[in-house]
């Protein structure tokens, strides 16, 4: 139950996108078509649900002070967390590469649609937000996990309901100097408003 | 592609305009640029994430520049020396680990010195690594360049997205909490006679509405950057 609820925190309450908003760049370029949106969606999920379990372990057992402890006594104090920063994003910029070159590989048609959001991943801040989170609150390995895969899954449905907002605009009648960018900001502000309303909620 | 010499003249925070003597036309144009017609934030749309979050009051909004001015200039510096020796391949990864080193110095001594803002600024510091203005500098202009352009090409980037955040800061502290800086700017009277902060200011869907108009505003000025699509 606390793991469903954990989910229902990271996808809805405290959505990535539209409560802190993290991941906006991408966010942004990104939703100006339902397919385009849907790609980066669900490479976002994937990345999310392996990144934040990958690194609460390299955290958990590198990292933090004392975890040379086990290896002898006289490391125990060895406290290693400043070094938090480059060792997630390595994590991260490593996976990406790797996923690039296995889909590559592999399956080359799931390459050539999500191929040109990978590299954009990596700079995603929802993918090194979520592993910040995680260690600022002291998740443990499956409530990581959990929280990894419901903020890729938030991620997903507010870029894809922000591309579908988008493709209805191109028939209503804005501004010329706010068309494209601007009215894209202030849809983003007004769903944000919108997800406030489940502020509060808890299962 | 020439390595050129680093400039001897730092450009106090890029503002002013570098001794020209020194400084080609072309260069004052990397600095100048990201003011106007290429803002990061207002017209190449990067590195927003961070803007919204911390820009509540003037004073985080500040830090945030400051340390966002040198990991952009820095960063660029170091690609452009190295750029001949990375591999295609693994570029990024190499970026990411030049780029995270010296965040974690910015985050090392904040934590030393302003321990209460380093608390305040939270997450957002160590995401200055994922700011895609600090990638997209590094990808668009430091693999190409030399070292002394790619260093205003950095502090001009680094000071036109400051700008923004500054600009929102100000709007956001104002009417969210009447203050500025941390000091009080609405006087007291007007509570007395019932005006109220506004609440809405301070939730980051008021900072995404606040850019929203700025670049309503900075495109009906400009009007070859409209969107057409």
């Amino acid at each position: 139950m606390e793991l469903v609820n954990i989910f229902i925190r990271a996808a809805f309450i405290e959505n990535m996108v539209l409560a802190y908003f993290l991941g906006m760049c991408s966010f942004l370029a990104v939703s100006k078509s339902v397919k385009t949106a849907t790609g980066l969606g669900l490479a976002v999920i994937f990345m999310l649900s392996v990144t934040a379990p990958l690194n609460w372990a390299v955290n958990e057992y590198l990292l933090t002070k004392g975890s040379f402890g086990r290896i002898s006594p006289a490391l125990a104090d060895v406290d290693l967390t400043f070094l938090q920063f480059i060792v997630f994003i390595a994590v991260i910029a490593s996976m990406v590469q790797l996923l690039e070159m296995i889909m590559e590989r592999y399956f080359p048609p799931l390459y050539t649609a999500l191929g040109i959001f990978l590299p954009l991943i990596t700079v995603n801040c929802a993918i090194l937000g979520g592993s910040l989170f995680m260690v600022e609150r002291e998740l443990d390995l499956a409530e990581s996990a959990v929280f990894g895969f419901g903020s890729g899954f938030g991620f997903f449905l507010a870029i894809v309901a922000l591309a579908a907002i988008r493709e209805k605009l191109r028939y209503s009648n804005i501004p010329a100097p706010l068309r494209g960018l601007g009215i894209a900001f202030i849809i983003t502000g007004l769903m944000g408003l919108a997800f406030m309303s489940f502020a509060g909620i808890s299962l | 592609m020439s390595t050129q010499p680093l400039p001897v003249e730092r450009p106090a925070g890029g503002a002013s305009p570098p001794q020209p003597s020194l400084l080609s036309k072309k260069r004052r144009k990397l600095v100048s640029d990201p003011f106007g017609d290429n803002n990061p934030i207002t017209v190449q749309v990067l590195g927003i994430c961070s803007a919204l979050a911390i820009t509540t009051q003037m004073r985080t909004a500040g830090v945030m520049a400051i340390a966002v001015v040198f990991v952009v200039a820095t960063s660029n510096v170091v690609i452009a020396l190295i750029r001949k020796s990375i591999p295609e391949r693994i570029r990024m990864i190499v970026q990411l680990m030049v780029v995270a080193s010296l965040v974690v110095l910015v985050d090392q001594v904040l934590k030393a010195y302003a321990y209460e803002m380093s608390r305040q600024l939270s997450v957002y510091i160590g995401l200055i690594i994922t700011n895609c203005i600090v990638m997209g500098r590094l990808e668009a202009f430091a693999l190409r360049n030399g070292a002394g352009d790619s260093f205003l090409d950095g502090i001009g980037n680094g000071v036109g997205y400051g700008a923004i955040l500054m600009v929102v800061a100000f709007f956001r502290e104002l009417f969210g909490s009447g203050t500025l800086f941390g000091w009080q700017i609405v006087p007291q009277v007007f509570y007395d006679l019932g005006y109220r902060n506004n609440g809405v200011m301070l939730t980051p869907a008021a900072a995404m509405f606040v850019i929203g108009i700025l670049i309503w505003i900075h495109r009906s000025r400009k009007p070859k950057l409209i969107d057409i699509s």
